[in-house]
């Protein structure tokens, strides 16, 4: 059956295949597979918005930058959030994503870490490395590595899996981060000093009696 | 046979401009009509101030397809729902447009001088007001106040909002909670309900196909879907029309069109082509506060010059300065201000290299100055390049999750759209730069462009070859079949596409009328507004 050669890209990949795994079968690791989703996935979304480490021993979270990231914006609960539909699919992507990160590893003599999974074990600059060549527009499969970076941006920037009112008023990172404004008593925002109330312009001279272009 | 299935004189496939129009005149005109609207019908108190996946994605759907990303309405009033209400008139030269052809794209009857009867009558229904100074709010103050630094005119955004009861809250992509925005759930649709017309929500229609009852042309069967979840069929069923009006959206039209082309014995070679993203070029710039004040001399509060992106109306002002007749075709565009809420923060570039552009550090440091982001829309003259693929087994697109949804249309702008683009970039970075006032960057995430103008993909024309409408939105080779949606404008506009849409759906209500006259349908000819 072996007569053809094993190309260094097979041995790479059978690797790359045999390491995805390990965390699964390691002693004294969490071998829970949704400990390995939520850490895997957690890092990756600390790749799209870094934040600080919860923790001194925090490996999921690289500790890139000061302040909240899409982890303590809570994108563990909106990737599992029913209205999202997502939860599903994320042992297959956390598959997908750790292979990609074995081989990435592999192919760049970085020393794996077989107590974490693979995209854990990644520094944040070849996190972030990894994550560029899955996000790059020619490649066939970019929308899944895409929508899986929207959800981050979604948890970080607009709280998506809660009500905004709610969130905002509780002080959620990422929207203090931004400083969205807070809402009225009642919940709904209203502007009522909305205007510098200038004529800050000149209209365009041809502009018709009912303010459209001729 | 034809005792069980449900006939129609009139069958309006989708509810926004497009459907809504014809539905009021024909129904007004005295003839039966069913509307089937694919998305759930929510009245005003039901509109959420709330980012919450789950609450403003049951009307909006996101739709991923290869090179552009467009945002469409999903709802019982569609896409008028959850638009930003900026009411504009094309301008004279659209009209003349012949983007690579060589040809005139637009029908020799339709001019802007044709047209122009059919937009009074929408700005009247609508009504459409025009804001002056003091209604404009502070983002598009910033954006004129630059035009004005750079030496170009800018002017207050015509919008069909009444500005009396609005609350400058911002959500508009939402649904107006308070009344105010004027989408065809205020004026058009309850007016064509008082002449009896029927709305079935959670209809999404999968195929047309020749009808059986004598007297009837066309059958078309729809599957009804979950109210919480789209993706599950919870019944099915097939009604018969003697007109049928297609108005499901440019994302829908052509699809539901080409899975009949067996059933219609073929459809036209232009359906499902030569779709138009209306040429929108989304940026941004982030503004320097200090500078502000220091070269505009402008204050919002005694702390504050700006800060202020997520207050007002999302569309102020616009400069029409761009759309100049002597200017090439695709150097013409309209320069505008607007506002996204933060659920787009993904795409914007950080204006920090080298890479990521738009995720990681950099990223997150520039979105602590979200307040002082200024979101800029450039509308220029596109190359009609977009082409759907194979349609999915059902609906529109693929529906992946709650409102994110993958279609087979693949958009790759030629150098042409391209060059538009690239004008209308340097056009505003000169604007917002000048003198230090802020930073211009592009929204780079993910996709090439951003739309919420989808067009043109089932488009009338003169040339049979390059459209798949006669000048009467009639479907060549399918009598009494009428589209009159987004899908039916030939070209991109340069400005917002709602208006434009509305009038040619008021037009071609004329000629839809005559031909209900010609087969027998009881209808009288003179249809006044609503209201009226």
């Amino acid at each position: 059956m072996l007569d053809r050669p094993i190309s260094r890209r097979r041995v790479l990949q059978l690797v790359a295949a045999a390491l995805a795994t390990l965390p699964l079968i390691t002693d004294g690791t969490p071998a829970a597979a949704e400990d390995i989703d939520r850490i895997t996935l957690e890092a990756w979304s600390d790749t799209i918005v870094p934040g600080e480490k919860r923790s001194a021993t925090d490996r999921a979270i690289a500790g890139a930058c000061a302040g909240p990231g899409a982890v303590q914006a809570g994108v563990w609960d909106l990737m599992n959030d029913p209205d999202v539909g997502l939860a599903p699919a994320l042992p297959a992507l956390v598959t997908l994503l750790n292979t990609q990160a074995t081989g990435y590893a592999l192919t760049h003599h970085l020393r794996p870490d077989v107590t974490v999974p693979p995209f854990v074990a990644l520094p944040f600059a070849a996190r972030t490395a990894l994550a560029l060549q899955l996000l790059n527009p020619k490649r066939v499969d970019q929308l899944l590595w895409y929508a899986l970076a929207a959800i981050p941006m979604l948890a970080f920037h607009t709280a998506a899996q809660l009500d905004t009112a709610a969130a905002v008023r509780a002080g959620h990172p990422g929207l203090a981060w931004i400083q969205f404004p807070m809402p009225d008593a009642d919940g709904l925002w209203r502007f009522p000093d909305f205007s510098y109330r200038l004529a800050l312009a000149d209209l365009h001279p041809a502009t018709t009696s009912t303010g459209n272009p001729p | 046979m034809s005792g069980v299935i449900e006939t129609t004189d009139v069958l309006v496939v989708g509810t926004g401009f497009g459907g809504a129009i014809p539905a009021y005149n024909l129904a007004a005109a005295g003839a039966k009509v069913v509307l089937l609207e694919r998305g759930p019908q929510l009245s005003t108190e039901q509109f959420e101030h709330s980012l919450r996946i789950g609450s403003y994605t049951r009307i909006v759907d996101l739709i991923t397809a290869q090179g552009v990303q467009v945002v469409a309405g999903n709802c019982v009033g569609g896409s008028s729902v959850v638009y930003y209400a900026a009411s504009l008139r094309a301008p004279t030269f659209v009209f003349d447009r012949q983007g690579s052809t060589g040809h005139r794209l637009w029908p020799s009857s339709i001019t802007r001088a044709a047209l122009d009867p059919f937009y009074d009558r929408v700005e009247h229904t609508i009504p459409v007001a025009q804001q002056s100074w003091d209604d404009v709010p502070y983002p598009g103050g910033l954006f004129a106040a630059a035009c004005r630094h750079a030496g170009h005119t800018c002017n207050p955004v015509p919008v069909a909002v009444d500005l009396a009861s609005c609350t400058n809250c911002n959500w508009m992509l939402n649904g107006c909670r308070f009344g105010a925005k004027r989408s065809m759930l205020l004026n058009y649709l309850p007016a064509a309900q008082a002449h009896g017309a029927q709305i079935r929500p959670l209809h999404e229609v999968q195929v047309i196909t020749k009808a059986v009852t004598p007297g009837y042309r066309y059958q078309v069967a729809y599957t009804v879907v979950d109210a919480n979840d789209y993706r599950i069929p919870v019944g099915a069923g097939v009604i018969e029309a003697k007109i049928l009006v297609l108005a499901a959206g440019t994302m829908a039209t052509p699809v539901i069109l080409r899975r009949s082309a067996a059933t219609l014995h073929d459809v036209p070679h232009a359906v499902g082509r030569y779709f138009s993203p209306n040429g929108d070029r989304v940026s941004m710039a982030l503004m320097d506060e200090a500078r502000i004040a220091s070269v505009l001399g402008l204050q919002r509060t005694e702390t504050d010059p700006y800060r202020a992106l997520p207050i007002g109306k999302p569309i102020g002002s616009m400069s029409f300065d761009y759309l100049d007749p002597a200017r090439p075709e695709f150097e013409r565009f309209g320069l505008q201000q607007i506002y996204f809420p933060p659920i787009t923060n993904i795409l914007p570039a950080d204006g920090t290299p080298p890479q990521p552009q738009w995720f990681g550090v950099d990223k997150k440091t520039m979105s602590a100055q979200w307040r002082s982001w200024l979101t800029l829309l450039a509308m220029t003259e596109d190359d009609n390049e977009g082409v759907f693929g194979v349609p999915p087994p059902t609906g529109n697109f693929i529906r992946v999750a709650s409102s994110a949804t993958i279609s087979t249309l693949r958009y790759r702008p030629t150098a042409k759209t391209q060059r538009g683009w690239d004008l209308s970039d340097a056009a505003l970075a000169a604007i917002v730069e000048k003198d230090g006032l802020g930073k211009h960057l592009p929204w780079v995430g993910g996709q090439s462009t951003l739309t919420a103008h989808p067009l043109s993909s089932c488009r009338m024309g003169d040339e049979p070859k390059l459209s798949a409408l006669d000048d009467g939105h009639e479907l060549r080779g399918s009598p009494c079949l009428f589209v009159t949606d987004g899908s039916s404008v030939p070209t991109s506009l340069t400005v917002n596409p709602s208006l434009t849409i509305a009038a040619l759906a008021e037009r071609a209500s004329v000629g839809i009328l005559a031909r209900a006259s010609d087969i027998g349908i009881d209808v009288h000819m003179t249809v006044p507004p609503p209201g009226n």
